[in-house]
């Protein structure tokens, strides 16, 4: 049997995580991954939720196993053309290289939600409005400081910015940001147990193992104070501070407070090449995402023979489930592999 | 001189930065399961007391945690501390134990006011 060939687009969790299954079961894999290293979203992150594990030992762990003789990873590589030519397919990439394979597997991942569409918060337009992702770079250089250099005494995570969300489109929830939120408040208590944090949201959806009780221990052990209402507006105060306007919708009356910053829990929307590439293939799927053949099954599939899917190209999901499924896109493609030979 | 009745009407607005917030570590310090309510609001639901007068246990519970204090004592007069929200509370909040403990801190701000 000639070995078979795997193009996996995309070098975060579900690329590396399915090119070394695949690699495993003797299949050439050549990944390709845009940015210098290999990773994708959780290089910025310091830990994963719900149990703190470390991310960069996770991203150790997970760039180390593309050492497999199998595998060939090829970083600054930008692919901008996706195409099938008989049974082979072909990708152009940025510098004009071409490669070829038998199969692909999309795994280009999400953006996150760019924070100035939402223009009542204030992002870009004030100082010390800052999105999850810049937080957490920020709990990575261990010290969080506003931008008159003194550490906040309060602060405030806001949920659903750019999900669940019709001005913006996106009429989905983003599924990760209601714990991630959490998980930033426990961090920032533990750093800064003085300081007071406030969670505002429309519903805490605490969907997975251990969630709920991380929220719980946030409540308990670290007096995080969870307002139900989603912030109307924020703006600066003469002292640069933010005042933020929302209703406490459980105590029926609106609510304001003043904190030293802001944290917008930004959301996942799909990302460019996910949308081009996915466009060049006749499988884009609502809000820009890549159409798989089913939810509850064949997730892994499109509608085109040979082209695979996995994580959150298609749609939200957390680093755990993103690892699961780049395991069934692995099994998928061997499986197809059995059927054309 | 003609009375229009013209008044400053009093906000509304829950201030957070005006709010005082101690009455409620005090609370939570007598009755830490306090802590952990999500505002559910089986409390309320289940309530004897709510069957028959306007009574929420569960807004007078946020009410305090926000400080906003007034008309609360009456409210939780209405209180007959039968204990079946104890029973139906989802995250084993001591409820009962909130409600007498409100009380006790209501008289507490009181008595402090008076002497004032």
């Amino acid at each position: 049997m000639s070995q078979k060939k795997i193009i996996i687009i995309g070098g975060g969790p579900a690329g590396l995580e399915a090119a070394y299954h695949l690699a495993r079961h003797d299949y050439n894999v050549t990944v390709l991954e845009k940015d210098t290293e290999p990773g994708g979203h959780i290089k910025k992150d310091l830990t994963l939720f719900p149990d703190f594990a470390n991310a960069g030992e996770i991203i150790k762990v997970l760039s180390g196993k593309m050492a497999h003789p199998n595998i060939e990873l090829k970083t600054g590589c930008t692919v901008n053309e996706l195409s099938k030519d008989g049974d082979k397919w072909f990708v152009k990439s940025n510098n004009n290289t071409c490669y070829s394979g038998d199969a692909v597997l999309l795994a280009t991942g999400f953006d996150t939600f760019d924070a100035t569409r939402k223009e009542e918060l204030g992002y870009g337009i004030y100082d010390n409005i800052i999105t999850s992702v810049e937080f957490e770079n920020k709990l990575k250089e261990g010290k969080i400081l506003t931008t008159e250099g003194n550490v906040p005494q309060r602060i405030a995570f806001l949920n659903c910015v750019g999900s669940r969300d019709e001005k913006t489109g996106n009429k989905y929830c983003s599924r990760i940001c209601c714990m991630n939120g959490v998980k930033l408040a426990v961090s920032f208590k533990e750093l800064v147990p003085t300081a007071e944090a406030y969670c505002f949201y429309i519903d805490m959806r605490m969907n997975g193992q251990h969630y709920e009780e991380l929220y719980r221990t946030a409540q308990e052990k670290y007096n995080v104070t969870f307002i139900r209402g989603r912030i109307s507006e924020a703006a600066a105060t003469y002292n640069n501070k933010i005042q933020l306007k929302s209703e406490d919708t459980l105590a029926g009356l609106p609510l304001k407070i003043t904190v030293d910053m802001l944290v917008l829990m930004v959301g996942m929307e799909s990302s460019k090449h996910t949308k081009l590439l996915s466009w060049q293939n006749g499988i884009m799927g609502e809000y820009g995402f890549a159409a798989s053949l089913g939810i509850n099954s064949q997730d892994n599939l499109t509608k085109k023979e040979g082209l695979f899917l996995a994580g959150t190209c298609k749609r939200p999901l957390s680093f755990s489930e993103t690892i699961s499924d780049a395991g069934a896109a692995a099994i998928q493609i061997m499986e197809y592999f059995k059927t054309h030979i | 001189m003609k009375e229009w009745g013209y008044k400053i009407s009093k906000t509304r607005v829950i201030d957070l930065d005006t709010a005082d917030t101690t009455w409620y570590s005090e609370l939570t310090k007598k009755v830490p399961s306090a802590k952990k309510c999500i505002m559910c609001g089986a409390c309320s639901a289940t309530c004897t007391a709510s069957n028959h007068t306007i009574f929420s246990f569960r807004e007078c519970h946020i009410l305090f945690q926000r400080g906003q204090f007034e008309n609360l004592s009456d409210e939780l007069d209405k209180c007959m501390l039968c204990g079946k929200c104890n029973l139906v509370c989802p995250r084993r909040v001591n409820t009962r134990a909130i409600i007498s403990t409100m009380r006790l801190l209501l008289t507490d701000m009181n008595n402090r006011t008076i002497t004032l």
